[in-house]
């Protein structure tokens, strides 16, 4: 990958993969409930993106998150998105969307990880007022436009990156996806017009967990396959498993001139949190159904992870 | 009255090769939308998106986060109806500088339910940081350019195409009103090719001593609501719009929201589409059916006056329609 300068973060792409499944595993203990088969499935991906494969310039943000400040009107002149965690808008850096925005908690836990936000921001998640919303906004951190309806953010990276290209930016664009993405139309319209126009300068890598809202996607849509698919619309496409980082090093230096390349991660939902095959295949949003579920859940997992099991206020 | 060819072709070229920033957007509709010659003389600045609006929407909110001010060219309702939730999420709420120039309005197709845009004020007026304007004749097709991309924030704007009468010599300007007539009986409200026909029977009108107060608008939000009011309060027997848009949601709707909220009780009658779909057919046929042309205008003015007036299609063809010179007041300043 075309990183210029050394690690800003002090740990490895490893060690920021499993410092994200411990977070959202808190989190979603404590709050009973979170993305947490997510964290699962995209830990590897996100780690890696933040801490090898993107070239982003430090925070331009705060540590701790500032409030809702409003949404983007011709009147609220002091509006700023939540892209400044990724660093500057400047020529060379890269650019980062998170196209599936429901996957913010991962994301926020990632920005932690990487010092990049402080812990507290964690604390400000779903509540009332706040910047670091359930569904990442584009003024929650690291986000710098909505996804929240999947499907349009290949498409607005494509634009982005068609753009930064004429303007002679080295930068590149990425955008981290989900398979189930590929229901939506948009996304092949995405492709095809990407491959039309050569636009090269964008990548993206996608958390391949074949699970969607419903449940299984054999089940609720079959896709096929997207890797044949992706390629006929006119992408590079290379495939890994999503969990073995040497291997997603070498898919996303695959080399893809004249094209939009396609890093096909192939994830498993509960990966570093077997436990949660209890629930197979209702892993989109975990909720616990009792208190003696969660409390089982807590140490359980917390041993497959080789943390301290959350401490839970008496109810 | 003189027509103009393809006022928009011209216009944009010569706009957007000033312009680096601004970029021509096609969705397969080059030629139906005048820029085929853009897109053959300037090619480095013209991107073809396809049959794929969806794609084309979220692709231009993209190119508008890297700076660029892209014109997307389509038939109007292929602009919002389709992608309209890439025109919410990656367009209207970012504030991207992205224009959008919906050809054929209303009945101006024969393309029936599929390709008249019907609704699209209405839906584009209700989405906040949306400026929407409304070509009504060829200087305001040739200027309408150079003035959406004076918006800090999207726009919608309806285009005329082809052979289009010129009935102003002044440019427009966004949020100014054409105070084409000044009379004291009734309000007549128009934009785009509906001020046409209101301009053919206010001509008769005034030989049967009904005097209109005729106001053109080509800016329909930000929506100038108090000079509305101040004009509606200054007739004597209420107020007509003619719009060449479902009545529900457009200038109709917006006029009874101006005199509702200023508390000013005037009768309000609204002619357009009336809670309908229209179907293929030429313009003037469909104008005619659907009650939105001269001689509806004629009745419906008649209705506020309470006076018969005995104007028929005859008389109204007889009407000379000249170019609005500024010395008959063509701006409200």
């Amino acid at each position: 990958m075309a990183r210029e300068t050394p690690l800003r973060n002090e740990k490895t792409a490893e060690e920021v993969a499993r410092g994200i499944r411990a977070r959202v595993f808190e989190h979603t203990i404590r709050n009973n409930g979170g993305y947490l088969s997510q964290a699962c499935s995209a830990a590897e991906q996100l780690a890696f993106l933040y801490a090898e494969a993107l070239n982003l310039g430090p925070s331009t943000m705060p540590m701790v998150p500032p409030p809702f400040g409003g949404v983007p009107s011709a009147a609220n002149t002091g509006y700023v998105t939540g892209a400044g965690y990724n660093g500057p808008f400047d020529a060379v850096h890269d650019r980062l969307f998170i196209a599936p925005a429901h996957y913010a908690l991962v994301a926020y836990a990632c920005l932690i990880e990487v010092g990049r936000m402080a812990p507290e921001g964690l604390e400000m998640f779903n509540k009332d007022g706040s910047s670091v919303e359930m569904i990442g906004a584009e003024h929650s951190p690291g986000m710098e436009v909505h996804n929240g309806t999947l499907g349009i953010g290949l498409s607005t990276a494509a634009g982005l990156a068609w753009g930064r290209k004429r303007l002679g930016h080295t930068g590149r664009v990425c955008v981290f996806m989900s398979d189930g993405e590929v229901q939506e139309g948009q996304t092949w319209e995405a492709v095809q017009a990407a491959a039309h126009h050569g636009i090269d300068n964008l990548w993206a890598i996608m958390d391949v967990n074949r699970q969607q809202c419903d449940g299984a996607m054999d089940d609720v849509m079959t896709v096929g396959d997207i890797a044949t698919k992706f390629r006929d619309f006119g992408a590079v496409v290379a495939e890994c498993d999503a969990h073995d980082l040497p291997a997603m090093r070498a898919a996303a230096a695959t080399p893809h001139p004249g094209r939009p390349l396609i890093v096909l991660a192939h994830s498993r939902p509960t990966q570093g949190m077997e436990s949660l095959m209890n629930r197979f295949p209702k892993l989109h949003y975990v909720r616990f159904k009792s208190e003696d579920e969660r409390a089982r859940m807590n140490t359980e997992i917390a041993a497959e992870l080789g943390v301290s099991p959350v401490p839970l206020e008496a109810h | 009255m003189e027509m103009v060819n393809r006022p928009y072709a011209a216009a944009f070229e010569a706009y957007a090769v000033q312009h680096p920033e601004v970029l021509c957007l096609s969705a397969d509709l080059t030629s139906s939308c005048e820029i085929d010659g853009f897109r053959d003389r300037h090619p480095d600045k013209f991107l073809s998106l396809g049959m794929a609006e969806q794609n084309m929407l979220s692709f231009a909110g993209g190119l508008g986060l890297a700076g660029f001010r892209p014109f997307l060219h389509s038939f109007g309702v292929f602009l919002y109806r389709r992608p309209y939730d890439q025109l919410l999420a990656s367009v209207a709420y970012p504030r991207r500088r992205v224009r959008l120039m919906g050809f054929l309005p209303g009945v101006t197709t024969p393309g029936g339910m599929t390709h008249q845009a019907i609704e699209d004020i209405a839906v584009m007026r209700t989405i906040p940081n949306m400026t929407v304007l409304e070509a009504g004749d060829a200087t305001e097709v040739e200027t309408i350019v150079e003035q959406a991309d004076t918006v800090d924030g999207p726009v919608y704007a309806r285009i005329l195409r082809g052979s289009v009468p010129r009935l102003f010599d002044t440019p427009m300007r966004i949020g100014q009103m054409r105070v084409l007539a000044e009379g004291s009986d009734v309000l007549v409200v128009t934009a785009g090719i509906t001020t046409e026909e209101a301009i053919r029977a206010r001509g008769a009108l005034a030989r049967a001593g009904v005097s209109v107060r005729h106001l053109h608008l080509n800016t329909l939000k930000p929506f100038d609501a108090a000079q509305i009011v101040d004009h509606a309060a200054s007739v004597r027997h209420g107020v007509v719009t003619l719009e060449n848009h479902l009545v529900a949601g457009g200038i109709g709707s917006m006029v009874a929201e101006a005199l509702a909220e200023a508390g000013l009780a005037r009768r309000l009658v609204r002619l357009g589409l009336q809670d309908t779909y229209a179907h293929g057919g030429s313009r003037p046929y469909l104008m005619k059916h659907y009650g939105m042309d001269a001689l509806a205008l004629v009745r419906a003015v008649e209705r506020q006056t309470g006076q018969a007036t005995g104007i028929d299609e005859a008389a109204l063809d007889a009407v000379r329609i000249d170019a609005v010179h500024s010395l008959v007041k063509a701006e409200a300043l």
